[in-house]
């Protein structure tokens, strides 16, 4: 069978270990020492603990080959909208593997970790000057770590004026993570609808505002890829309802360098720093949420922060202001991902960053019309840094959109964000980044037409069974939901696991 | 043509005197796809028309279903805790989701016949 991208899935089984089992092998040979009184306690092991019995060069080739089964940003395109995921600078990890950042202990005397806490205060400057916000909050582990941090500081200043309030609105399209935030704060949750432009609804924003909005939590760009365009009135209906105005920064990425979040109206606004400043994401590395602030939330803000006196540059660990709404985690951050983001921040430059974004835009943009025809775009327009298909043309085909998605593993290709925005039906999100070459998006973009042409042309049968190259073949996602096996038996085995 | 009145949220209602049983549409079911969890209300809970009363989780999407009208839960299908199939399998039968005592019954008057849903979901197309 040939591929559209020339590319092959490579089809190789790999058994589990416990399936290695050669029973009395092993990696390192030791002589059971005899003689010697056990100093245990009388807690020594009675019996045996059921590991498998294996060679080193056997572990070293499965996790290998494992590895190679994984398909990463490291290994081709990974065009999942909705979630930046985009290349990380090797440069980044030159700099974090400096002895002094990373041998450094959180409990080191400040003295000895001064570079240390001026890079934090360095990369709270810089997110600072590219949000247009006065202050920042380091701590957060994550984006949704960093929403929660916003929140509480949002409703730490509204007690603190004794103002309780009970809701939080979030638009419809609105990433998961939002509401789940408001839930946890015990906000409750009301959903505005988008209009017919993909924007938020700025009438049914108006009938939902009351004494009662604690805040409203808006992406911009939102999930659908397109610009809040009436975002400054938002701010302004938000701020009338003596409400404050969260911006989930999770798509930062596609305005970083030309849009100040500050100077659009937002009073708290997370920015991953796993994905707009390129630090490793999802299995690759922890995530890193700092949270900028408006003026009017900035005493009420989660502790530690780091201030530079006279003396050099200090953590601030206890507020006796009290206005504080505490800590959120032990100590000051995800001090990997700080290294990293400054470096990648350096490394561009102001203008630099400026571009990302640009290229971010463009690149989803050429993908947006090189497919347009063939996919139907849900809504009119350009877009920012994501694109966004309905599967109004796969209509009668008997191809769903997720058939679709499996046929392009075939192909070699990660596919894009299906079924999210809910909003869209049948939803293809596709977010190319800005390190992406033309050669690689047109490789994408033809295989996509190709896809699309041999979908339309009947060929239902072998798309519901793909993917046929992968190590694979389709799952069933039902099943796995329904009735998840998490742990290995021996009766079991593979094929009751599968 | 049945009695069952819909939601512009693709929740149908059955009202029986003060009791309304309420669950998602046919085209609810296969727009979401295999449901692999449903959580439920708590039995006495009061809900207001439009609130969240359910989650239901497809390998899609998760999803609230809204109560349709205002009122008290007094009953839920536990069944679809063990097997939420049946929200695919039959969504107008054994697939319901809960009951309501009924507070407001001029609510009704805002719920869709099943004529008024069918052009609704044209519409939609």
């Amino acid at each position: 069978m040939t591929t559209t991208s020339g590319n092959r899935g490579l089809v190789m089984d790999e058994p589990l270990l416990f399936e290695q089992d050669a029973p009395g092998r092993c990696g390192v040979d030791l002589e059971t020492p005899e003689g010697r009184p056990l100093k245990l306690g009388g807690l020594e092991r009675k019996g045996a603990i059921g590991l498998p019995g294996l060679a080193e060069p056997q572990v070293v080739r499965h996790f290998t080959r494992l590895s190679q089964k994984n398909y990463a940003i490291d290994a081709g395109f990974y065009p999942l909208g909705s979630c930046t995921m985009k290349h990380n600078p090797r440069l980044n990890e030159k700099a974090v593997r400096m002895p002094g950042f990373a041998l450094a202990h959180p409990l080191q005397p400040e003295s000895t970790v001064q570079g240390a806490l001026e890079l934090i205060a360095t990369l709270a400057h810089w997110l600072t000057t590219l949000t247009g916000m006065p202050g920042v909050a380091m701590s957060p582990a994550a984006g949704a770590h960093g929403e929660l941090a916003g929140l509480m500081t949002i409703r730490a200043a509204l007690t603190a004026r004794g103002d309780a309030r009970k809701k939080v609105l979030v638009p419809e399209s609105a990433h998961g993570t939002n509401p789940a935030t408001a839930t946890l704060c015990d906000y409750a949750v009301e959903s505005i609808p988008a209009n017919e432009r993909g924007r938020i609804d700025i009438e049914a924003l108006k009938e939902a505002l009351d004494q009662d909005v604690a805040a409203l939590m808006l992406t911009n760009p939102n999930t659908c890829g397109l610009f809040e365009d009436e975002i400054v009135e938002v701010a302004r209906l938000v701020h009338d309802a003596g409400a404050f105005f969260y911006g989930d920064g999770a798509n930062f990425n596609a305005i970083v360098g030309r849009v100040r979040p500050g100077d659009l109206g937002i009073d708290a606004m997370h920015i991953n720093l796993h994905k707009t400043f390129s630090t490793p994401h999802g299995g690759g590395g922890p995530g890193s949420g700092p949270v900028v602030l408006a003026e009017s939330l900035v005493p009420f803000a989660p502790l530690p922060y780091v201030v530079a006196g006279e003396g050099g540059f200090r953590m601030v660990e206890h507020d006796p202001s009290g206005r504080s709404f505490g800590r959120l985690r032990a100590f000051h951050g995800q001090m990997g991902m700080f290294v990293r983001a400054l470096a990648y921040m350096m490394s561009h430059g102001a203008d630099g960053l400026r571009q990302v974004a640009e290229d971010a835009v463009l690149n989803a943009n050429y993908v947006l019309a090189r497919l347009k025809g063939a996919y139907h775009p849900s809504f009119d327009g350009p877009c920012m840094h994501e694109c966004l298909f309905d599967d109004r043309t796969l209509k009668d085909t008997g191809v769903s959109t997720l058939d679709l998605a499996k046929a392009l593993i075939d192909e070699g290709f990660h596919p894009m964000t299906m079924y999210f925005p809910l909003v869209v039906h049948g939803a293809m999100l596709i977010e190319p980044t800005e390190t992406e070459s033309k050669a690689t998006l047109d490789q994408f973009c033809d295989t996509m037409l190709a896809l699309m042409e041999k979908a339309q042309a009947g060929n239902a049968e072998w798309f519901h069974e793909s993917p046929h190259l992968a190590p694979w073949r389709r799952l069933d996602e039902t099943a796995a939901a329904r009735n998840p096996v998490l742990t290995w038996s021996p009766e079991q085995g593979k094929n009751a696991a599968a | 043509m049945s009695d069952r009145l819909y939601t512009k949220d693709h929740e149908w209602v059955e009202v029986d005197g003060d009791i309304a049983t309420i669950g998602i549409s046919e085209h609810a079911q296969e727009q979401l796809g295999d449901v692999v969890f449903v959580e439920l209300p708590e039995v006495g809970r009061s809900v207001a028309q439009n609130e969240d009363a359910a989650v239901i989780e497809s390998v899609k999407a998760a999803s609230e279903v809204y109560a349709p009208l205002t009122g008290e839960i007094v009953e839920v299908n536990e069944m679809l805790a063990e097997d939420p199939a049946q929200v695919n399998a039959d969504p107008y039968g054994v697939g319901w989701f809960m009951r309501i005592r009924i507070d407001e019954p001029s609510e009704l008057d805002e719920l869709m016949d099943e004529e008024a849903y069918k052009d609704f979901l044209a519409d939609l197309e």
